[in-house]
């Protein structure tokens, strides 16, 4: 049943023969690690919510690969920081940020994480990067779960289109000496 | 600029250094040692004959059990939880301090964000208590309709409480029904708001428009829909052998204790005491509905689940008496100085536009009063007590947030019992890190 | 049989005559000041009396006037409920703003455990007697006590908010 609302994703360009398709490492590693990001929930407030209502059923995050919720640095791919964070929290954000292995993204969902929202206090870190490197910003106060959905659909983007040798690159490197990560 | 913010914690290394060391480090206050330094100590004195010790844990503050950021430091004897310390403040945001340079409309997204899987209780509160101070009356409508977004919004709090009881205890299934409903409630809340979660909901005096006959339909539909669901949901926990073993004596508390601790709401209700705000001090009308309060027996985390079951099943009681004898009449009370008026009028009439300036710039005539009014929140006598100076800001705000009072009393509940425990009961108590911090 | 205000107000003035005073009514609320030295005895006399039963301490909270006199500075407000007969009182004790000092109730009330660690957190009140008097909200770090109405609202070291789109200068914020 064809039908003008179903999306055929292009194959990547490559060079196509009988049983075989030759592409880029880079496409192939990217394709994979797009498709099967493992989000580890930093939730702290309302956002963390939001992205409950994410999780469920109505708006399925799962599809998108993000089956499985790692609450384990280890083993998560992408760490979504959902909801303030507290000068106090800071550090704590940092320690998990570190003990997540590489390649890892990181997405901003709310206003408070991206830019400290409304919260314009003494007491609130005005944007989680100050303290880690951002990937994706999702602006929102919450944001609504499609809003959180684009933010993933957009990491995926970039995760596709990176190399595989990005993470031992001298400007990676230099991104997390201005952070102070070794 | 962030290694200002990395704080040195005391590393494994030097726990043992302290451990193992003879001296005691000198202090004026054991209590006022971060826990992991006393509970080095008191293991290094207490080490038992086969060669057994106990050992540190610290669960949080990023934990997935911990539904928000509160961090517990505990001491256990293997599986077993000997003393715990709790940390909170990780996402404290200065709520007071900001209520201090706000006008009175804008502290409603702060309420907002305090106890978020309810919001519309707390901006009703809000607005109850500016009422008040105020001295302004408002008409039976909104009344009404404040009590049916409240309940709405304590059936969503509950939805949220019960379903992450079961995910903690390992029953993923009933989440993911039960978050179908809160999809619905949310979208009550757009047809009457705008806004899903953090709804900012009404004005000074009622609300900022009629609601829509869309809402009302989805009122209804909700009405009908949600009973054999939720009934669905308590089949698969409440009599579930399982569940009823991982829940029966976990967390428990005696009414006296729980009194002394400051609890109200549902956890207090479930110890046996039948306090509510809403039939002790009525509020908004709730003189005119007929429901019971349902009270558990032993205060542990099954009675605790089974309570809120039964405020569930009250309030969509309360919401079909409050459709049936809606009366008619305006949406908001007459009171021009502080509710804006309509635009076609401030574009029009040379009083409204007046008046429009006037509120926005904050020039309304406010009191030098104080005041204190406590609504029924999700979970339990939320108090706002406001104390105004005559400007358009309060001179102080301050909430008292029944989360921050009732948790004090976690590391007494949980002493003695196992870890697995201790997350059961940690959720069962519904601890909002919005509403702790504030 | 209910508890009339007056009656409260009696009691409290026969067996405290010098020690409260300043009774009125705010709103639904009868609220009336109490010397700071003596807020135990008047708090287990509230709670323990067999006509007045005030047994739950709803509240504890601080306020700070800065334009009041030296001894007027800080305030500690507690509101107490009773729910045999359904009756609110608030009590206002005045400290010292130079060391303002007052007796911890978590004797009477576990709940004021915290709520008393919230109040010497914010304002810098020292509640003596209290088991465990260490900042709670705030980070363990900080010297100064941020809801004293000196202290800014916002970081003053933040670097991507420009004050002067916000309206604020040196003299407003």
């Amino acid at each position: 049943m064809s039908d003008s609302k179903i999306n055929m994703v292009e194959t990547p360009e490559g060079y196509e023969g009988t049983g075989f398709f030759a592409t880029k490492l880079d496409t192939v590693v990217g394709l994979a690690r797009a498709n099967s990001l493992w989000p580890l929930p930093f939730a702290t407030s309302c956002c963390g919510i939001e992205f409950m209502a994410t999780m469920g059923s109505h708006y399925d995050v799962a599809r998108f690969g993000s089956e499985r919720m790692s609450f384990s640095p280890r083993q998560a791919d992408m760490l979504l920081v959902m909801g303030t964070i507290a000068k106090k929290m800071a550090p704590i954000l940092r320690q998990v940020y570190e003990q997540m292995a590489e390649p890892k993204w990181v997405i901003a969902v709310g206003a408070c994480a991206s830019s400290g929202g409304i919260f314009d206090t003494y007491s609130v870190l005005q944007g989680i990067d100050k303290v880690i490197p951002v990937d994706v910003y999702v602006p929102g106060c919450p944001p609504r779960p499609e809003q959180i959905l684009d933010g993933v659909m957009r990491l995926q983007d970039l995760v596709k289109s990176e190399s595989v040798r990005r993470r031992s690159s001298p400007e990676y490197q230099e991104l997390l000496a201005s952070y102070n990560i070794s | 600029m962030a290694e200002e913010l990395i704080k040195t914690t005391v590393s494994s290394e030097e726990q043992q250094i302290i451990a193992n060391s003879t001296e005691i480090i000198p202090i004026m206050s054991d209590l006022l040692l971060p826990p992991e330094l006393r509970y080095a100590d008191i293991i290094k004195q207490r080490q038992n004959e086969d060669g057994s010790e106990l050992s540190i844990l610290n669960l949080g503050p990023t934990h997935p059990a911990t539904h928000g950021i509160f961090q517990n430091i505990l001491l256990m004897d293997g599986e077993r939880i000997v003393e715990g310390e709790g940390t909170v403040g990780y996402i404290h945001r200065a709520f007071e301090k900001i209520a201090e340079n706000r006008p009175f409309y804008q502290i409603t997204p702060l309420t907002d964000r305090m106890n978020y899987c309810s919001s519309p209780i707390n901006n009703m509160g809000w607005w109850m208590t500016l009422e008040k101070a105020l001295n302004i009356e408002v008409p039976k409508r909104v009344q009404y309709l404040r009590v049916i977004i409240m309940e709405l919004a304590r059936i969503a709090d509950h939805i949220i409480c019960n379903s992450v009881l079961g995910v903690d205890t390992g029953a993923l299934t009933g989440f993911l029904y039960v978050f179908q409903f809160r999809e619905k409630i949310y979208e009550i809340y757009e047809e009457i708001c705008g806004a899903r979660l953090t709804t900012n909901m009404g004005r000074i005096g009622g609300f900022e428009r009629e609601w829509s006959p869309a809402a009302f339909r989805k009122i209804n539909e909700f009405l009908e829909e949600f009973p054999p669901v939720w009934e669905q949901f308590e089949k698969l926990l409440t009599r579930n052998r399982i569940f009823m073993d991982r829940t029966i004596n976990v967390g428990p508390i005696s009414a006296e204790r729980a009194m002394s601790y400051g609890f109200t709401g549902p956890n207090l209700r479930a110890t046996g005491v039948d306090y509510d705000i809403r039939v002790m001090q009525p509020y908004s009308s709730y003189e005119d509905f007929e429901f019971n309060v349902p009270v558990g027996k032993s205060g542990d985390t099954y009675d605790r689940f089974c309570v809120r079951n039964a405020e569930v099943w009250e309030s969509i009681s309360i919401i079909k008496q409050a459709l049936a004898k809606m009366p008619e009449g305006p949406y908001h009370a007459d009171v021009p100085d502080y509710y804006l008026p309509p635009k076609e009028d401030v574009y029009t009439t040379m009083e409204a536009l007046i008046y429009h300036f006037k509120i926005v710039m904050g020039e309304i005539p406010v009191p030098v009063t104080e005041v204190y009014h406590p609504v029924e929140g999700g979970n339990g006598e939320l108090g706002f007590y406001l104390i105004t100076d005559g400007s358009r800001t309060p001179y102080r705000l301050h909430f008292r947030r029944p989360c921050f009072i009732y948790y004090q009393a976690f590391n007494e509940m949980v002493k003695g019992q196992m870890l697995s425990d201790a997350i059961a009961t940690l959720s069962s108590l519904n601890v909002i890190a919005g509403e702790l911090d504030a | 049989m209910a508890l009339e205000t007056s009656d409260i107000q009696n009691k409290l003035v026969d067996n405290f005559e010098l020690i409260v005073r300043d009774f009125s009514q705010q709103h639904d609320i009868f609220s009336f000041e109490v010397d700071s030295t003596s807020i135990l005895e008047v708090m287990q006399f509230l709670r323990d009396d067999k006509t007045l039963r005030f047994n739950f301490l709803t509240d504890v909270c601080g306020i700070h006037y800065p334009d009041a006199e030296a001894d007027r500075q800080f305030a500690v407000v507690y509101h107490m409920h009773n729910w045999v007969d359904n009756v609110r009182i608030r009590i206002k004790c005045f400290l010292n703003g130079e060391n303002p000092e007052i007796d911890s109730v978590t004797s009477l009330f576990l709940g004021a455990n915290w709520q008393e660690r919230e109040t010497y957190d914010f304002f810098g009140i020292i509640f003596k007697g209290h088991p465990q008097l260490k900042r709670i909200l705030n980070m363990d770090e900080m010297v100064s006590f941020p809801m004293r109405k000196e202290f800014p609202l916002e970081d003053g070291g933040r670097t991507d908010k420009d004050d002067r789109f916000f309206g604020r200068t040196t003299d407003n914020c």
